[in-house]
């Protein structure tokens, strides 16, 4: 469907650049000295938005009411501007010269001299460097170049650690007690009703100081509810105790803290991505994008009541990596 | 000549004997500009970089990029005696203490998200209007390097605080890292220095951030405009404008003033925004806590298209060997974010291989003109739309009472129909506007004016339309479909055939017009009334 083919088809013709129209202010002195006060008024209240500034800057305290100093300084600064460029357009729209000017453009391209000319030179310059005609040359250079192209990737190599089991291990051990997160205290069944939930990290021997890096591992969500809600296995129930279920807080998917408890469907959501997982059937995800279970901590009491970690978790907490199952 | 000519002539004297730069700067200071609104956005772009310069420049000098930890004594009371970063609580100090430098973390926040949006438009100008064709591809691989920084570089920016929010974004950038095949958890712990989140991650993004990218950004940029200069700009087609010339203002004065004036304009406009509008009030979110979050996360809306792909991906994870590949990260955080830039950036190229087009070109299509870039621009289009909706799925849902079980399921429906949908609509639209503009040109303009014949038939009077007004419609070129032979001479199938096969069928739905009116028509046409 193309008009292109056909030689005796006359095609509508540029009638060229329209005649030039002149602007009031062009030909009217009244018109143009208006124009002219109009762009000073403009450059004018700049200089009362400049005036706002010094004046916010100096006298409006910051403390006390930070949104009125910020706001003063702010206000001044964009009246301050604002005005500055719309009196330097008015002045461009109204009073400079607006015939349109044509200019001309050529092709980019050299002319066949110069670009035969210009392969010669190249080819030229490295003929008479000889890199053709030395080999051991070339050789010797392409793998110096190449292996100091190592250097960089070396000096990199103390930029941090190997992982090592790093990813794989937590502070949970065997027999360590839940304390509250914040207030470090350890808990007992009882403090949590059912329908409950805390937020709890492994207790530290005094002395020991929780990073951010353990928390960002340990965090561990304590959940109670009545333990008929349950629906485990009987391994998974015996990692409960009195209705009360442990689950790490780090999201599976990408390490966002699962934070949001639904206590009418028993749901934990995370707010990054939304996956959701079903609390009593051991986390189980049933909506979004993660693809494995909150990892589940075994939980029972020690003789003094208070609740501890039947043993570490059983598998990595926190999103996944390539060597997670080695 | 008063005395201040002869001042600036002794002036422009005494550089040019030392520079000779005296037939360069005329020649320079003449040159011509098309004007046209859509020409602004690139200036936008530019105009808030030197914003983010300047207000960067100083944050710079209170901001302490450290994860020292310290605590909290500056004069926000709900903060008090809390442990924090030190770059937190300098952000902190910048936002309390400092006088203008709320305004200016505002200011600089602003910019940044205008320089993003600028960034999208221009390029969508620069599509749909053709821009990018030769000899204008080199410009084109660069805008797209300025757009995948700016992602990077935003990013970065607002994880300096070391706030709840921006904690929580580092988090999954680390996660995106660690779901890399073999090598991710030794990238993790090289970027961290160690287990996440660590104490050096702030100081190294705070260098890229601060002088690495900014320095690339200079040096982009100045390629970009000196291209633009050198090569001239494009315009749009009209009277009088053609292939071989630009016409427009000169730069001395007409244009330096309007630019100038836009500068100003533009930076008192995100002046004004950083005084009005409340960005980012990091105070709120407190300070980072792995295990801490707030409800609502929201990256900065150029990120949101990639957070709502992750958002949408199945949860799909592969164990080969023992090994764990994680799809559901891999494929929206790494894979189709590659593929999307990687199309983006060759488009010009593959474009000229559908339709074999090596020419250059310096007038710009009229989007109608060119339905097939038009259809695929808004395909592509809908397909980061419906992954930005996603983005911000659990806002959209609490706001509209839907359910995020709705939300995702529209968007993983939609992520699959809505693209291809839209490119059948938006080619429709296009060869429907070539019609129309078809028949203004042969019948002229509607005049709503109904006329009754003796017969009594009653008929609307059409006026033609001025002369410049039909060249307009009709000035563009409609090229025919490649016909690369599949055979050769004797009859044999040729090694290309296949190639060729494909590149015929793609510059034909690439061709697929409707016959501009002619001259010869519209004759024709008078004849007969």
């Amino acid at each position: 469907m193309s008009n292109s083919d056909s030689r005796d088809i006359e095609l509508i013709k540029d009638p060229g650049l329209p005649a030039h129209v002149h602007r009031r202010t062009d030909t009217d002195p009244v018109a143009a000295k208006r124009a002219e006060r109009q762009v000073a008024i403009l450059f004018g209240l700049s200089t009362l938005g400049t005036l706002l500034l010094i004046y916010s800057f100096i006298f409006i305290p910051i403390m006390g009411d930070t949104n009125l100093h910020q706001f003063g300084v702010g206000m001044g600064m964009a009246i301050a501007l604002f005005c500055i460029g719309a009196g330097a357009i008015h002045w461009a729209k109204t009073l400079m010269p607006d015939d349109e000017v044509v200019a001309h453009r050529h092709e980019f391209r050299s002319d066949e001299q110069d670009r035969d000319d210009f392969v010669k030179t190249v080819k030229e310059g490295a003929a008479s460097a000889g890199l053709g005609r030395r080999p051991l040359i070339k050789r010797t250079l392409g793998a110096a170049l190449g292996l100091s192209g190592l250097t960089p990737l070396l000096l990199l190599r103390d930029l941090g650690p190997l992982p090592g089991d790093d990813l794989k291990k937590t502070n949970w051990k065997a027999g360590t007690r839940l304390v509250t997160d914040p207030g470090d205290r350890p808990i007992r069944p009882e403090d949590l009703e059912i329908g409950a939930v805390a937020q709890t990290q492994p207790e530290f021997p005094e002395g020991k100081e929780r990073h951010l890096e353990d928390i960002a591992k340990d965090a561990v969500l304590l959940i109670r509810m009545r333990p008929e809600e349950f629906n485990l296995d009987s391994e998974r129930l015996s990692w409960t105790h009195e209705g009360i279920i442990a689950f790490s807080k780090i999201c599976s998917h990408m390490g966002c803290a699962v934070a949001l408890y639904e206590q009418t469907t028993k749901h934990l959501l995370c707010p990054c991505h939304q996956s959701t997982f079903d609390v009593t059937r051991a986390a189980k995800v049933i909506f979004g994008p993660a693809a494995r279970p909150l990892p589940q901590l075994a939980i029972t009491v020690d003789e003094e009541g208070f609740l501890i970690a039947q043993a570490p978790f059983t598998e990595p907490v926190g999103p996944s990596f390539w060597g997670r199952l080695t | 000549m008063t005395a201040r000519e002869r001042v600036a002539g002794n002036v422009a004297g005494y550089v040019d004997d030392r520079t000779g730069a005296a037939k360069w700067m005329k020649k320079n200071l003449q040159k011509v500009f098309p004007d046209h609104w859509s020409f602004l956005l690139g200036e936008i772009c530019l105009y808030s970089f030197i914003i983010l310069l300047l207000s960067g420049t100083f944050l710079t000098f209170w901001f302490d990029p450290s994860m020292r930890e310290v605590v909290y004594e500056g004069s926000y009371e709900p903060l008090q005696g809390v442990k924090m970063s030190a770059a937190y609580a300098s952000a902190l100090e910048i936002s309390f203490e400092v006088r203008g430098g709320l305004l200016m973390r505002q200011i600089h926040h602003w910019a940044a998200l205008i320089f993003m949006v600028g960034i999208v438009v221009h390029l969508m100008r620069v599509y749909f209007t053709g821009a990018f064709r030769k000899p204008r591809e080199f410009n084109w691989i660069i805008g797209v390097g300025l757009l995948t920084l700016g992602i990077v570089e935003g990013f970065l920016g607002y994880s300096l605080p070391d706030d709840l929010l921006s904690g929580t974004g580092i988090r999954i950038a680390e996660a995106i890292i660690q779901a890399i095949p073999v090598v991710g958890s030794y990238l993790s712990y090289f970027a961290f220095g160690g287990a996440f989140p660590g104490l050096a991650f702030i100081p190294r993004i705070y260098i890229v951030h601060v002088l690495i990218l900014p320095g690339i950004f200079l040096a982009l940029i100045t390629v970009h405009l000196m291209l633009v200069w050198y090569q001239k700009h494009t315009q749009f087609p009209g009277p009088g404008r053609t292939e071989k010339n630009v016409v427009g203002y000169p730069l001395m004065p007409v244009y330096m003033a309007k630019a100038g004036g836009f500068f100003f304009i533009f930076f008192g406009v995100t002046a004004f925004l950083g005084a009005v509008a409340s960005i980012n009030p990091i105070w709120l979110y407190g300070p980072y806590n792995p295990g801490q979050i707030s409800a609502g996360s929201q990256l900065d809306w150029y990120m949101g298209w990639l957070d709502g792909l992750v958002r949408m991906a199945p949860p799909l994870e592969t164990y080969l060997f023992g090994y764990t590949i994680s799809w559901n990260i891999l494929i929206p955080g790494l894979i189709l974010p590659g593929i999307m830039f990687t199309g983006l950036a060759l488009y010009p190229f593959i474009e000229s291989w559908m339709t074999g087009d090596k020419r250059e070109h310096h007038l710009l299509d009229r989007p109608r003109n060119a339905p097939n870039r038009t259809a695929i621009g808004a395909m592509a289009l809908t397909f980061t739309l419906v992954s930005l909706i996603n983005g911000g799925n659990d806002i959209i849902a609490t706001h509209f009472d839907l359910t995020i079980n709705q939300m995702m399921w529209f968007a993983r429906i939609g992520i699959i129909v809505l693209p291809p949908l839209a490119f059948i609509i938006t080619k429709r639209i296009c060869l429907s506007l070539q019609r129309a503009d078809r028949e203004l040109v042969l019948h002229g303009r509607e005049t709503g004016r109904l006329v009754r014949m003796p017969n009594g038939e009653f008929v609307e009077v059409h006026e033609p339309i001025s002369p410049e007004k039909a060249w307009l419609l009709t000035s563009h070129e409609q090229i025919a479909p490649l016909e690369l032979p599949e055979v050769d001479e004797a009859g044999v199938r040729r090694p290309a055939a296949l190639r060729n096969k494909i590149r015929n069928r793609l510059s034909r739905a690439h061709a697929v017009a409707v016959p501009k009116a002619t001259e010869t028509e519209r004759r024709e046409l008078e004849g007969h009334h």
